[in-house]
């Protein structure tokens, strides 16, 4: 048995410790949100935070993080308000598909948590999530949006 | 040739003279009684009420739009709203707007712009009221060849404006008014006299019942809401709170999971699995064998995969392993020599003027195949029981589906009498959802557990390596220069591998088309806008073992690469700026010209760059829409490669949404570098040699360049916006590193090429 907390909520699951995170998620949760592609940990679809961290959560074998606690997409947002990133998405309309972007809006939360300005660079070597669609230039604005909003000043950081 | 005769022609007219004859056999009373307008109201069991086929109303106002494509991505469950909410005169912001795939297969959902070739509004007449009928029967529902508004932009405005004139009449009977004095006004039905106001949610019922009005007035141009205005998506929301529904996280009660492995070597089958070496493993339900795969059906999908690879089998390559892509470049490279080609154009005396000139230019490009790398992996959902199968699947179309569906019970050894498919949101499709492989397995998967819903999810490789291929093409020009610089005569031979043939025989009832007069292997080659006085262009088809798919603008894709890297050869060769060369290669193209001079001034175009930069420019016509595209490249002294800025200029006609134009650009344009710069599907050994987004690579955020569009202001009818902008991405990159280094690229991927600066 594995005992998580699941976006504020404790979830015990009765699994395969090899199992991907992943997979526990959406399957043995209910949490669809965090999505699979590649299955080797280089797309970054499903990621979520372990412990505040972004993680390829495909990759994540559950027996690995016994304990610990985890945002998906849909604890992103507190008590329905949606979160600076999640605003700064639709402000700047970044989805298409929007099948890449719960792990992006993901990667972002994480990278705006260590760095509440990032310069393009800090973006780029960030956000190595893979987007079919190319809502790279959007998902750019989008975050330096969310980094504005968040930090209340007019500067872009960039 | 005419380009208008186009895409699904063949196949249209022989469906069409079937189902004339067929008709003329059932009496001219059976395609009279399909409905192809679909403007009748109707009451439903939930209590709403349809006012037509596209609109349904609940008594609370909730407003839900039937939308019979699937949204991939190309904000057409946004866009097709829109035209419908102009003329029926509601907000799509008020929170009350619902969009959903119909499951409903009506026969006006049919797609017959795409198979006609022909917008709605200029499908009038005789023939064309049976040829709609016909696809009406199937129906051919079908997202595609980027026709959705084209083919919406005059039957939904009709559907809006309908029933906005049935809710008047209902309100003019309440208030015993005439109906011409009512008007609809945000929700509303407004009496003009009075003031009086009743919202439509309280009229819808009675509504439902009135008679539609089949042509009523459209607004002008002048007096659109919606129309042309930047317009949020409306599924926007609940793809950033995690709360959309895809087709791989559908949840069924009693649902089981399945994965399969499937023969390496295209065109092999199983020779022998072992069974019960897996059928211990924690969780499995059933091993099937697929013919040409094996599948596990278990109660997780982790179970499933993981009992899949474990599972021993042997397959036989039937005699398809000598699959080798430097042969079928080879063989593709000689048959530019073969004595029979066809010919979809030929203005004559091509050979004359060719050899009495002494300005000859002559070069010869090459594409690779290409996967399709959706997000979301491959999937599709089936229900099996009592000879009635259910689908829920991110499917590009239903009818497609439906037929795969119908040959996965055969495969199992039973029919499927009935099939209802179910179209969530998809993570991507590009052609790649138009196959019906999916269907045919997860129902073969799911009649081996009737009554329990069955998701088959493919791993990453299994989509890399079955994918549908974008084809590959080789393609040789030879011209002759005039005195101006300009093409006097234009020789054009390609050889590539036949779209129709290979989908329509893994697809169609009526099977693949004839290969060696595949339009789809040319198009974009046979028109180009340009003025060439006397033109050849000629078809070689080249088989091979490799299944070969629809792809974001596919054979545009490979013809504007060849077409616009030789234009800039042509003009690099007169001495000519190449922007300059192609203004005057158009003369009678106004909007060509148009876009070209926009793409002059918002590029910069003749503002100098310092050394190791360089600008390229391309224009294609494809799916009704004009786009011209600058590539700005920085090429350090190490080689390295950086696309700085792509400069887009878009003419698609009236346009629904200008930020979707823009964002479908920017994806398009994306789409097109990864192609160009990285997408390379190899064959060894009768296999894909690539298998993940480690070998077969995708553009990064860290590289994608700044990206600006511009859209030409339009009156004229809308054109396809998910492909075009992709098509002059290729060679608009390939002519900027010409720019910068000197270096004509003729090959893609460019990754092959070590770049240097002169």
């Amino acid at each position: 048995m594995i005992t998580l907390t699941v976006n504020g909520d404790d979830r015990r699951i009765d699994a395969d410790p090899d199992m991907p995170l992943l997979w526990a998620l959406r399957e043995n949760l209910g949490l669809p949100g965090t999505k699979f592609s590649c299955g080797v940990g280089m797309c970054g679809a499903c990621m979520v935070l372990v412990d505040g961290i972004a993680m390829p959560s495909c990759v994540v074998q559950l027996g690995s993080v016994d304990g610990a606690v985890v945002t998906t997409i849909e604890g992103v947002a507190a008590d329905g308000v949606l979160s600076p990133v999640q605003q700064a998405w639709i402000d700047e309309q970044v989805p298409q598909c929007g099948y890449c972007q719960s792990g992006m809006i993901v990667a972002a939360t994480a990278l705006l948590a260590e760095n509440p300005r990032p310069s393009d660079r800090d973006i780029d070597a960030a956000i190595t999530n893979i987007c079919r669609c190319g809502t790279y230039p959007r998902v750019r604005r989008a975050i330096h949006r969310a980094a504005e909003a968040a930090t209340g000043s007019g500067g872009d950081g960039r | 040739m005419s380009m208008r005769a186009g895409r699904l022609t063949r196949r249209a007219f022989l469906v069409t003279g079937a189902a004339v004859t067929g008709g003329l056999v059932v009496g001219a009373g059976y395609l009279s009684s399909i409905d192809m307008t679909g403007l009748d109201g109707f009451a439903n069991a939930d209590g709403t009420v349809g006012l037509n086929a596209w609109i349904r109303i609940a008594e609370d106002g909730t407003i839900t739009f039937a939308v019979p494509h699937i949204e991939m991505g190309q904000g057409i469950f946004t866009a097709l709203p829109m035209l419908i909410a102009e003329e029926l005169e509601i907000r799509l912001d008020g929170g009350n707007i619902r969009v959903e795939h119909p499951v409903d297969e009506l026969p006006v959902y049919a797609n017959y712009t795409l198979a006609l070739d022909m917008r709605p509004e200029e499908a009038t007449g005789p023939l064309y009221w049976a040829a709609k009928k016909v696809f009406g029967i199937f129906p051919l529902i079908v997202t595609g060849g980027s026709t959705s508004v084209v083919g919406s932009w005059w039957p939904l405005r009709v559907a809006g404006a309908s029933a906005r004139l049935m809710l008047a009449e209902a309100a003019a009977d309440v208030w015993q008014v005439p109906a011409g004095e009512c008007f609809g006004e945000d929700g509303h039905i407004v009496h003009r006299p009075t003031g009086r106001r009743l919202a439509y949610g309280e009229l819808a019922r009675a509504a439902s019942a009135k008679a539609p009005t089949p042509n009523p007035p459209l607004k002008p141009a002048s007096a659109f809401r919606l129309i042309g205005k930047p317009t949020p998506r409306l599924d926007v929301p609940a793809k950033v709170t995690g709360e959309a529904i895809f087709g791989i996280d559908v949840a069924l009660p009693d649902m089981v999971h399945a994965a399969i492995r499937q023969s390496p070597v295209f065109g092999g089958t199983v020779r022998s699995m072992d069974a019960g070496a897996v059928r211990s493993m924690p969780g499995v339900i059933e091993v099937v064998d697929l013919g040409d795969a094996v599948g596990v059906v278990a109660d997780s999908y982790w179970q499933a995969s993981r009992a899949v690879a474990a599972l021993p089998v042997e397959f036989d390559d039937n005699g398809n392993a000598g699959g080798d892509s430097a042969r079928f470049l080879a063989d593709m490279h000689r048959a530019l020599d073969a004595t029979e080609a066809h010919a979809f154009r030929d203005d004559g005396d091509v050979d004359e003027i060719l050899a009495a000139s002494d300005r000859v230019v002559e070069a010869t490009y090459e594409t690779p195949l290409l996967a399709h790398a959706c997000m979301e992996p491959m999937n599709c959902t089936a229900l099996f029981r009592d000879g009635e199968a259910e689908l829920w699947m991110g499917s590009q179309s239903p009818l497609i589906a439906r037929w795969g569906a119908q040959s996965g019970a055969k495969l199992a050894g039973t029919e499927a009498e009935s099939v209802t498919t179910h179209v969530p949101l998809t993570g991507g499709g590009f052609g790649r959802r138009a196959d019906g492989d999916l269907a045919r397995q997860a129902a073969a998967l799911a009649a081996s557990v009737p009554g329990r819903p069955v998701k088959l999810i493919w791993s990453r490789e299994e989509d890399i390596r079955h994918d549908t291929y974008r084809p590959h093409a080789v393609s040789r020009f030879r011209a002759a220069l005039g005195l101006d610089g300009l093409p006097l005569a234009w020789d054009n031979r390609v050889v590539s591998q036949s779209l129709d043939r290979s989908y329509g025989d893994r697809n169609l009832p009526v099977g693949g088309g004839n290969p060696a007069k595949d339009h789809f292997s040319v198009e974009g080659a046979v028109d180009p806008a340009y003025a060439i006085p006397r033109a050849r262009v000629e078809l070689v088809d080249h088989a091979t073992p490799v299944p070969i798919g629809f792809w974001r603008s596919v054979g545009h894709s490979n013809s504007a690469f060849f077409v616009e890297s030789f234009v800039d050869e042509c003009a690099h060769a007169a001495g000519i700026d190449p922007l300059l060369y192609r203004r005057g290669l158009l003369a009678g193209r106004p909007r060509h010209r148009k876009v070209l001079d926009m793409l002059a001034e918002r590029s910069q175009w003749g503002r100098p760059l310092a050394p190791g930069r360089g600008r390229g420019v391309a224009l294609h016509t494809a799916f009704r829409t004009i786009v011209g595209e600058v590539a700005e490249v920085t090429v350090g002294v190490d080689g390295a490669l950086s696309v700085d800025r792509v400069v887009c200029v878009v003419d698609c006609g009236t346009v629904i949404n200008p930020d979707t134009v823009e964002a479908q650009m920017e994806g398009a344009i994306l789409f097109g570098l990864t192609a160009a710069l990285h997408g390379e599907i190899t064959i060894e050994e009768g296999r894909v040699a690539q298998s993940n987004f480690y070998d077969y690579r995708m553009l990064g955020l860290a590289d994608a360049p700044a990206i600006e569009t511009h859209i030409v202001p339009s009156g004229e009818p809308p054109g396809g916006i998910g492909e075009p902008g992709l098509p002059p991405a290729l060679p608009a990159l390939a002519n900027a590193i010409f720019a910068a280094t000197g270096q004509r690229l003729r090959a893609l991927p460019i990754s092959k090429s070590a770049l240097r600066v002169a």
